[in-house]
């Protein structure tokens, strides 16, 4: 009888298993390996010597770290997938599909019909790793995690792409008091979301489906959202007890068909493979010497205020709190900055709590010797601590850390705060913040991703930390997100990099992250003279340390580095000049409460995600909403085209000006149709056809087409067609329109008038992937409207050809149409116009929301719109100031007709002392890779300031404040400078 | 040294001075054919290096001086270049940058503008920039693209796709390691001896060259093993260069397997068509479709006798443009030009067709077109031919090759499942 053996090697964990000739197993083992993947699988067969020693053995080798390990070895190697699908074929063989979730790998099999096997991209990072990146972020472990979400009452709304964005989504709910249990299943929603969206790609998941992988395996809360969502009973959602060891067994299956070899052979193979390792990607050291060290760790020492004893000083005392997105943080300081108390912590996902327990604390030091006469908040939580707490005064992030930095570096001209979970980076110009960049979407690579890693790894992070300080060969990682980082780590680790090498290059990588990434940086004179850095992870060494050697430059640190927001708070609290702080007095803490209650605001479409924060005495804090009305306040309606708009083309259904007699044509409502609408609308109820347009956007009608998206990164404003088009047919209209255009109207202000691929095509797209349309007659023929007498030649043509009208109809009706289109035009500018005319009249700053035509969307919008005009600003769109310029050559490709409005926009809002504009940018997009520089340099040159917000299917409205307040900040000091 | 001098838009220009005096470096796209490319321009009296340097440091500089989300081709051919004026040992006062522009709805279009602001970035703005197109766009009084040059150029394309077709088809099987690469060697050099000679650019020649060449690489000692055939379609840049890659051809071939890369003619044949088209679904000049109908007619021709060359041999033939055309209906329009458009679906399609269903879709992260043309396609090749197995790739600066490699080999080891269940369902679809 010969033994087989498989040897599945992922990730984190390392599984081995023996099958007997029946495909009985005789021997399982399941262990994390520490990136110690050879030395672990080595021991474990080490560990059953006795039942394989001297005996003849098939063995294959699997897993997506097993590749390295079994080339090295010359082992035998089998594709893990193939593997499980192997594995699935003979123990559970009536299966339809296969879910296997790993450390950093989601699979999907399909069986029946043709067989169908696929993985995730290298984009997706709704696994293992990220549930444990989850976990570390709510300060528990992975089964406590699971234990809390079993206990949920609401699912919010994640991000499931990538940890980067979870982060981001997450972080608000848990600072805003959001409930820990509904954070848990919300996260484990996330990854059900993910696998679903991302790796079914249109064919349909029914009949028995078999989950396997780790984290299915022991994850209770895991398997209950995914047998909720997939709606499968217990016949049809099969466990199998041996679920997170199926890669290996079939991995044993497979040796069936690979030699048999003597074991101790085999076993020698894998131990001796050790030397045979590649060469790494190497940079040069942090530091050469221990000399060189202290002498960088001397000058950066210099940089500290005054430390003071709090038992001993007598006199007025400020409190500054910076309420961060993990970590809270406390000062106290006296008139003259220097520092009474100071406070650093993670805020254990409740900053409520934590910042009560200081200010008790405080409050007990203080005694009657310090009067406590200013008090303020900055960071994420700085809404709910304000409220809590009675504080004098609330700051945006920027603005308290250009303080604190200002103290230490008056010259100071460009500031980059690392903190644990986000980068900020922001230039001064004239007294005023200007240029912020903060890490959004695919750019992390923060503090705590150093820290994840370290843990990972077996070790804390400190200790991590100094482990590369004296490497003489770190690893280069490249500089990308968190997700493709973790790939770069175990490549390095299979390329042979020691835990030192890998060290090193991750603080190397954050900083190249954040240069190249982030800030986009050729030279560090594009930064700055007097460069100031701050945030929880300039306190490692080696992080600093890549930093200035990266820019070649020197740098400060201040020693409170980690605290520079809450340092930055007490002195704008000592700036006010208050008589007395309205902070909560030591008696009033004594009987504080705090409770919070997550809602679903059902006043307008946006649905936000509310939470009822509810404090002793009947305070009460709503956090999560985007507009006054849950607050029990009017919603304000200062001039808001984008509203304007959408109202205006939501209106353009029906039957117009003719009878409906043709049939019903439906027309989804997204991407060119936010431009092209009023034509196709006119053209249609002319030649008496009923205009059905698709419901408006939601994230439910995108759920519903989630599943027919065959490529995850397009943006979402294209990925929200699919969900249009669903409920279109299930309108039953007759036919749905929606032609393919690669080129739009000419505006005569660019090189050429393109619409972007993605715009141009995706009807192509629809036809090819959604099966629903086999239903109805979808009608996407390629339109040219930018000619219009060859229009009315070939429209009419093809309006003869598919409906039988006659020709002459036709070209009436296309003739009306480029009437309409024109008339529409002319609305948005002369309402714009009286916008903006109003708002000079009453004294009102103007934004321009630079987008496309489709970002007028709520829900791709997020209602930023009512965001901005809730700070007092009227709005207008890009298309209402553009038509002003004239073409001008610009320095790149001039070439889309909706992009070219947003060069115009902003020429024109150079010339307009009232005018801000700020752009929006959909995650994903490729034309704004291009646009964003060209409409950042056109602004610069014309002395504005440049604000991008980037959106995706889930909004991170804090980012958004930030940029939106830093703006307003920057205005008004320009403001008080200018008078 | 040559003056510097500017057009009235303020472009610097490459002059008549600097062809003498300067080098110019230009980027590798596919090894075989880029490198006839040179030795032409080499020969009308250019001063041309190839870059074939891949390392590291390019995607470095790249990610220095090209915005990070911009594709992953511009990054690297930027990046390469770059690189070589700064640590190449080249005078950077003494060289100048090819770069081909396209034209087109595509962010590809605008490469030679995003060359340009880099090389302001990195304090290089004294280089001037010759761009390479056939649409008269960006003239430069130092160089030319003159009729007998284009002519030679295109005989080249041609020469290339069969020379890279026939050693494709060898290589695997060579039982002498490097001898088909050896023969691409000679070829190569034979080819331009004789076009400097006037000799092998008609189509009489050219059909008797094609004889010639498939004859030697037939007559190459190979093995009777069998060998899993892997189709490469993508974007065009990382569907050919080894660089936008990772090598991907050596490592299809590391697994056992059998490159099959569809060639330059058709896109070539494709870019011609898609202004014939426009004229057909748009409107527009008479006289321009017909020149465009000529021109593509001609190419197809040759392209007509590379197949027929093929056909008599033991080799594989791919379809015609025309033939692949036909085989895109029910999937994607005429007027899908941007990027690959329609070309790439088609050559899927052919892939499936000729019996290599087996297919590494390439792509930039977020190329743009291939969300539809590509990746947006493979669930209808799907339901429509059950036996096709596409895994699609993106290639990127953070992207790792042992992630791109593990999803390869899944394909591989469909590939082989597939082929089994095949057998069990003789005659069963395709």
């Amino acid at each position: 009888m010969i033994l087989r053996v498989g040897i599945d090697i992922g990730s984190t964990t390392v599984k081995v298993v023996v099958l007997d000739e029946d495909n009985k197993l005789l021997f399982r083992s399941y262990e994390r390996h520490y990136s110690k993947a050879r030395e672990r699988a080595c021991e474990t067969l080490r560990s059953i010597e006795d039942m394989l020693k001297g005996k003849d053995v098939r063995l294959v080798v699997t897993g997506s770290a097993g590749l390295g390990v079994a080339k090295a070895a010359g082992l035998d190697f089998v594709q893990e997938v193939y593997a499980t699908a192997a594995a699935v074929n003979a123990y559970i063989p009536d299966t339809d599909a296969v879910i296997e979730l790993g450390g950093e790998d989601a699979k999907i099999i399909f069986f029946g019909g043709a067989l169908e096997e696929r993985m995730n991209g290298s984009c997706a990072g709704g696994t293992g790793a990220f549930i444990d990146q989850m976990a570390t972020l709510m300060n528990v472990t992975v089964s406590e995690l699971d234990q809390l979400s079993l206990k949920h009452e609401k699912i919010y709304p994640i991000a499931s792409r990538c940890g980067v964005f979870a982060k981001s989504d997450i972080q608000p709910i848990l600072n805003q008091g959001g409930r820990k249990e509904d954070v848990a299943a919300s996260i484990f929603q996330a990854v059900v979301d993910q696998t679903v969206a991302g790796l079914t790609q249109g064919r349909e998941l029914k009949g028995k489906i078999v989950f396997l992988g780790g984290p299915l395996h022991f994850l209770m809360g895991l398997r209950e959202r995914f047998v909720d969502t997939l709606q499968l009973d217990q016949e049809h959602a099969v466990f199998p007890e041996d679920g997170d060891c199926f890669a290996a067994m079939g991995a044993a299956l497979c040796a069936s068909d690979y030699e048999a070899r003597p074991f101790d052979e085999l076993l020698r193979l894998l131990e001796e493979s050790k030397a045979a390792t590649s060469v790494v990607d190497t940079m040069p050291p942090l530091f050469e010497s221990q000399a060189d060290y202290d002498a960088f760790t001397a000058r950066h020492n210099a940089s500290t205020p005054p430390q003071l004893d709090v038992s001993a000083y007598t006199g007025d005392a400020y409190l500054g709190i910076d309420a961060g997105s993990t970590t809270t943080k406390i000062v106290l300081i006296a008139p003259d900055g220097g520092l009474l108390y100071t406070y650093y912590h993670s805020n254990l996902g409740n900053p409520v709590a934590i910042a009560l327990e200081q200010l008790k604390e405080i409050y007990k030091l203080c005694g009657d010797r310090i009067k406590i006469k200013g008090s303020a908040v900055t960071g994420y939580g700085e809404d709910l601590i304000k409220n809590a707490f009675s504080c004098d005064l609330g700051l945006v992030e920027t603005v308290a850390h250009y303080r604190a930095a200002a103290h230490f570096n008056p010259d100071v001209d460009f500031i980059i705060d690392i903190g644990g979970q986000d980068m900020k980076c922001f230039k001064i110009r004239n007294g005023a913040v200007d240029s912020i960049m903060l890490n959004e979407a695919c750019s992390s690579g923060c503090g705590s991703f150093i820290e994840t890693f370290a843990k990972a790894l077996g070790y804390g992070i400190a200790d991590f930390a100094k482990l590369g300080l004296f490497t003489q060969k770190p690893v280069n990682l490249g500089s990308r997100c968190t997700v493709f980082m973790n790939s770069s780590v175990k490549q390095a680790q299979k390329d042979g990099a020691s835990v030192e090498d890998i060290s090193a290059g991750l603080s190397i990588s954050i900083v190249k992250n954040a240069i190249y990434k982030v800030i986009r940086a050729a030279s560090a004179d594009d930064l700055g003279q007097h460069i100031v850095v701050q945030g929880g992870t300039f306190h490692n060494d080696a992080v600093l340390r890549a930093f200035e050697q990266e820019l070649g430059r020197e740098v400060t640190r201040p020693t409170i580095a980690g605290i520079m927001g809450a340092f930055g708070a007490a002195l704008a609290a000592r700036d006010l000049k208050l008589e007395k702080s309205s902070l909560l007095s030591e008696t009033a803490l004594q009987s504080f409460t705090h409770t919070a209650k997550p809602v679903t605001c059902n006043l307008c479409t946006n649905h936000c995600s509310l939470t009822v924060n509810s404090f002793d005495g009947g305070r009460r804090f709503i956090s999560g909403n985007r507009c006054s009305r849950p607050l029990g306040k009017e919603k304000t309606e200062l001039p808001d085209l984008y509203r304007y708009k959408y109202q205006k083309l939501r209106a353009m259904e029906g039957r117009g000006f003719g009878d409906g007699s043709r049939g019903r044509i439906g027309i989804p409502f997204g991407l060119n149709m936010y431009e092209n609408l009023p034509f196709w609308f006119e053209l249609f109820t002319r030649l008496n056809f009923e205009v059905v347009l698709s419901p408006e956007s939601s994230r439910k009608l995108y759920i519903k087409g989630q599943r027919t998206i065959p490529s995850d990164t397009v943006c979402y404003p294209a990925k929200l067609l699919h969900g249009h088009v669903e409920a279109l047919v299930e309108a039953g209209v007759d036919a749905i329109f929606y032609p393919c255009m690669s080129y739009n109207f000419d505006e005569k202000s660019s090189d050429n008038n393109y619409n972007c691929p993605v715009v141009a095509y995706y009807p192509e797209l629809l036809a090819a992937n959604m099966p629903d349309l086999k239903k109805t007659r979808f009608l996407n023929p390629y339109a040219g409207l930018h000619r219009q007498k060859d229009y009315e030649r070939i429209g009419s043509q093809w309006f003869a050809d598919t409906f039988g009208i006659p020709r002459k109809e036709a070209v009436n009706a296309i003739r009306a149409a480029y009437q309409a289109y024109d008339r529409y035009k002319e609305d948005v500018h002369r309402t714009g116009q009286q916008y903006i005319d109003q708002a000079r009249a009453q004294g009102l700053p103007i934004i321009v929301l630079a987008g496309r035509p489709y970002h007028i969307d709520p829900e791709i919008n997020h209602g930023i719109n009512d965001l901005i005009t809730s700070f007092g600003f009227v709005l207008v769109s890009e298309d209402a100031v553009a038509f002003h310029e004239e073409y001008a050559p610009r320095k790149v490709l001039n070439q889309w007709t909706f992009q070219a409005r947003m060069y115009n926009a902003a020429r024109y809002v150079c010339q307009q002392p009232d005018m801000e504009l700020v752009q929006l940018v959909s995650f994903g997009c490729g034309t704004d890779a291009i646009t964003g520089d060209e409409v950042r340099s056109i602004l610069e040159q014309g002395g504005k300031l440049y604000t991008q917000l980037k959106i995706d299917d889930i909004s991170n409205l804090g980012a958004v404040k930030i940029r939106v307040r830093s703006l307003m900040a920057a205005m008004e000091e320009r403001k008080r400078r200018g008078n | 040294m040559a003056e510097l001098k500017y057009d009235k838009d303020g472009r610097l220009l490459f002059t008549k001075e600097m062809k003498e005096e300067y080098t110019i470096l230009m980027p590798q796209m596919l090894p075989v054919h880029f490198g006839m490319f040179q030795q032409l321009l080499i020969l009308e009296g250019y001063k041309v290096d190839m870059l074939t340097t891949n390392h590291r440091g390019i995607v470095d500089e790249g990610l220095k001086y090209v915005h990070n989300d911009t594709c992953y081709p511009a990054l690297l051919v930027i990046g390469q270049l770059i690189d070589a004026i700064k640590h190449g040992g080249y005078d950077p006062h003494k060289v100048a940058l090819f770069i081909t522009q396209t034209g087109g709805g595509c962010r590809a279009s605008n490469y030679i503008h995003l060359l340009r602001k880099a090389l302001e970035k990195a304090g290089l703005e004294f280089v001037p920039v010759i761009s390479v197109n056939l649409s008269g766009l960006e003239k430069n009084p130092g160089f030319s693209l003159t009729l007998p040059l284009v002519r030679k150029l295109i005989y080249a394309m041609l020469y290339g796709d069969l020379l890279v077709n026939a050693a494709n088809q060898v290589r695997p099987y060579e039982l002498t390691q490097g001898e088909t690469d050896a023969m691409l060697d000679r070829w190569q050099k034979t080819l331009i001896d004789g076009f400097q000679a006037g000799k092998g650019m008609s189509r009489k020649q050219m059909r008797d060259n094609f004889d010639a060449i498939l004859a030697d690489f037939a007559a190459i000692p190979v093995s009777q093993e069998e060998k899993v055939r892997v189709g490469v379609v993508g974007e065009i840049y990382v569907k050919f260069s080894p660089l936008g890659n990772n090598n991907l051809e050596d490592f299809l071939l590391s697994e056992g397997a059998e490159p099959v890369v569809p060639g330059l003619t058709d896109f070539m044949i494709f870019k011609i068509f898609n202004r014939e088209v426009d004229v057909n679904i748009y409107g527009g000049l008479w006289a321009k479709k017909k020149f465009c109908q000529l021109f593509k007619g001609y190419i197809e021709a040759c392209q007509k006798d590379m197949i027929a060359a093929l056909k008599k041999t033991r080799f594989r033939a791919p379809g015609t443009f025309e033939n692949m055309h036909q085989l895109v209906q029910g999937y994607l329009g005429d007027g899908n030009k941007m990027g690959e458009g329609w070309l790439l679906t088609g050559e899927m399609l052919e892939l499936i067709h000729s019996g290599v269903p087996n297919i590494v879709c390439t792509q930039p992260f977020g190329c743009l077109p291939n969300h539809i043309v590509g990746k947006g396609m493979i669930r209808k090749l799907k339901d429509d031919y059950p036996n096709s197995n596409i895994v699609a790739i993106d290639y990127d600066p953070g992207a790792t090759k042992i992630n791109q490699e593990n999803r390869i080999k899944l394909m591989l080891a469909n590939a082989k499942a597939l082929a089994k269940q095949g057998k069990e369902l003789v005659g069963a679809n395709v």
